[in-house]
């Protein structure tokens, strides 16, 4: 009686090992968000993430019809002494049009250092029409002890900006890196010695 | 195998079973694995339950009075994950284990060496986290969230170990929720088709769909923030190109299909108990199925009315403040399906009953204050304060817990052969009853009134309503002692339990005799 019991009962090992791979698929999953989130933040402007490489200026439009408040915010992250400020608050740009905005660091304490400046913008939608031509955020930033620098950030922004949008603000987060520092970057401590 | 299965005496002779703590340890009976899970999640219960005494201690008076406010996080941290983890879920994992086979007439759960193992691996991976108390510098003080960076950049060296034990937790429940899955599919007797199974094996199931679906990606989210801790990753950590932000995307991408998973089962309880004691079929069945299930997709969709603080786009608050609201409508459903049983029935009120019907209304309240979070306007008022405090309380005390005490009550004479002391249990009742609002429900007005939640003092302006809700919360404590001493009476004697000790219960289960003998329906049953 048992056996002929077992022999009507479907193969628990078939979903058994359907069900693992769910949950091998799902683990797998959890770490693909990383990456998906990246790109749906990217194409979307969710979170006030820029590109993070140049963009180059080809566009041949200049809308002087309108012009948007471009607000610079600096702050240090926990440990970071440096002093890090831009040196205008603020700029009234045309949409399309291509200006320089220079950073100024420096490093008071007696060690050299690696900094990396993180962007953000705010209203996060803003973030997908802000293109950098060149940004210090795009590398590791070296400064000797001691030692300050202009650290430029050119920018436009895309003539396909919302007419909503007429104020946005870029801001850069400074991190420490010495102890994650690049190779690159070290050996431009050492040249510059 | 005997031949004369039919005769339950003679089932009762092949009740041999190891004596001593081997049987325990060893035990692939869903019966015993049973016991063991709903034992461990009462002694979880009181652990937790401790920790929220400190919590409460402290609140009494503004002021720093008892703890250091690193001590009283690791209290609210610690806290939320032993109730969570120790204690709601292994106690569902462990009506799971003896009530589903015997709802649906099945000799055992289909993977019994597993079932042994998902159980005994508990025990190690709450010693893990509990021990981590006693570190130099403390155990975990983050949250049961575990948000980043207070996990990765500012936490202390116990993170491993929470990790750990969050990983075997993890692996428990997966392992639970497979061999659910595989009885339920593979185990029905025959002419038990999905569709005259009982709700409580319903729920289940879609719970253990649940929980395979997310578990895994809580074991993601705690392997990154080990990595990112350890090992120089960089997934929440923007210096390195990370977002902090992305881990409260990841982790209530788990943590809201889990809320669900925490109350689910109960859904199933109530269902089973509401019509025994009103002598009526369940208005709906079909109707419940579906809106189980709804809910369960749902809330896949939904995690981000976590974050709606967290600087997201309108159109994204919109769209999950609307699918948020829509969650409201099967769980509607249910809630009128129940009054709908009620409705006319010849009722009585043993215990069971009654934690049931505090159930409807008071989960009913949390559902209420929980559609009141899901508007993003005033979640921006609501969010992080006390107000989130007495929703999540409402529906997982007098939700989830209270659901599983009712099922206690319930399936008591089942399990143990006597029934329980009905005073003691009535006063059990009222006692909590009265308590658990004295607790909760003055922390709505803390919360509107603004007194942030996880904060060791407060304004001088929230010390009435602290001592009442501290009152409250010592009422409550000490009130589940008298079930804890309800159920050692209930094991060590009593009336004698017949077969089917509710005049109006239907299922399987009941008619096998009280208590359960240790194999049952080795010949499968009929099913009409």
């Amino acid at each position: 009686m048992a056996d002929s019991q077992q022999s009507q009962r479907p193969d628990n090992s078939k979903i058994v090992k359907r069900l693992l791979l769910t949950v091998a698929g799902m683990f797998a999953f959890g770490f693909a968000l990383v990456p998906l989130y990246d790109v749906f933040c990217e194409v979307t402007g969710f979170n006030g993430r820029t590109k993070n490489e140049a963009v180059a200026a080809t566009h041949q439009t200049v809308d002087k019809s309108r012009t948007v408040n471009v607000q610079f915010i600096t702050r240090n992250a926990k440990g970071i002494p440096w002093k890090f400020e831009p040196s205008v608050k603020q700029v009234q740009v045309h949409p399309g049009e291509v200006r320089v905005v220079n950073f100024l660091a420096g490093n008071p304490t007696s060690g050299d250092m690696v900094a990396q400046a993180i962007p953000s913008v705010a209203p996060a939608e803003a973030s997908l029409y802000l293109n950098k031509v060149e940004c210090f955020c795009f590398n590791q930033q070296p400064l000797k002890a001691g030692d300050n620098t202009e650290m430029p950030m050119q920018f436009y922004l895309d003539p396909e900006i919302p007419d909503h949008i007429t104020t946005l603000t870029l801001s850069y987060t400074l991190y420490d890196m010495t102890a994650n520092a690049t190779a690159e970057t070290l050996a431009q401590l050492q040249t510059t010695e | 195998m005997s031949t004369v299965v039919d005769d339950i005496h003679h089932e009762e002779h092949h009740d041999h079973k190891p004596s001593g703590i081997t049987r325990w340890l060893f035990t692939t009976n869903h019966k015993d694995i049973g016991s063991l899970y709903l034992w461990f999640s009462l002694i979880m219960f009181f652990i937790g339950g401790a920790m929220a005494m400190v919590i409460r201690a402290e609140l009494f008076q503004p002021g720093l009075q008892l703890v250091e406010p690193n001590f009283f996080n690791q209290m609210t941290t610690v806290h939320g994950l032993i109730m969570v983890f120790g204690a709601v879920m292994p106690a569902f994992t462990g009506l799971a284990n003896w009530m589903i086979p015997m709802m649906i007439g099945a000799p055992d759960m289909a993977l019994p060496r597993m079932n042994n193992w998902s159980f005994w691996i508990l025990p190690f991976g709450f010693a893990i986290l509990l021990s981590s108390l006693f570190l130099e510098g403390g155990g975990p003080n983050f949250g049961w969230t575990f948000y980043a960076p207070l996990s990765t950049t500012y936490s202390n060296d116990s993170t491993a170990l929470f990790v750990f034990s969050m990983h075997i937790l993890g692996i428990s429940s997966i392992m639970g929720a497979i061999n659910v899955i595989v009885t339920i599919m593979n185990m029905r007797a025959p002419g038990m088709n999905y569709m005259k199974m009982p709700l409580f094996v319903w729920t289940w199931l879609i719970t253990a769909f649940l929980l395979i679906a997310v578990m895994p990606v809580l074991a993601g989210a705690v392997t990154m923030v080990l990595t990112d801790k350890y090992f120089g990753t960089s997934f929440f950590d923007a210096a390195g190109g990370g977002d902090p932000v992305m881990f409260q995307h990841i982790f209530w991408f788990f943590g809201h299909p889990e809320v669900y998973i925490m109350i689910l089962p109960s859904f199933g309880i109530i269902s089973a108990i509401i019509p025994a004691f009103t002598r009526k079929q369940l208005f709906g069945y079909a109707s419940m199925v579906y809106a189980t299930a709804s809910i369960a997709i749902l809330s896949f969709l939904v995690w981000a009315h976590h974050m709606f603080t967290t600087g997201m786009p309108v159109f994204a608050e919109l769209f999950f403040m609307y699918c948020t609201m829509l969650i409201a409508v099967p769980t509607g459903v249910k809630v009128f399906n129940w009054v709908a049983t009620m409705w006319r029935g010849a009722m009585t009120f043993e215990t069971p009953m009654l934690f049931a019907l505090a159930f409807v209304i008071l989960f009913t309240i949390g559902g209420f204050s929980g559609l009141m979070l899901a508007i993003t306007p005033v979640d921006f008022q609501y969010h992080d304060t006390y107000f989130v405090v007495a929703h999540f309380h409402y529906v997982l005390v007098t939700g989830a817990v209270f659901s599983i005490m009712a099922a206690a009550y319930y399936w008591l004479p089942k399990w143990t052969g006597h029934m329980y002391d009905e005073t003691l249990a009535k006063l059990h009742f009222w006692t909590s009853l009265i308590s658990v609002n004295v607790l909760f429900f003055p922390m709505h007005f803390a919360g509107l009134a603004g007194m942030p939640r996880r904060i060791p003092d407060y304004s001088i302006q929230f010390a009435d309503v602290n001592q009442i809700t501290s009152i409250g919360g010592f009422a409550f404590g000490l009130s589940q002692l008298i079930f804890l001493w309800l159920c050692i009476k209930c094991v060590r004697g009593g009336e004698k339990a017949a077969a089917k000790p509710w005049e109006g219960a239907e299922g399987l289960e009941w008619t096998v005799p009280s208590p359960a003998p240790y194999h049952t329906f080795e010949k499968p049953p009929k099913v009409e």
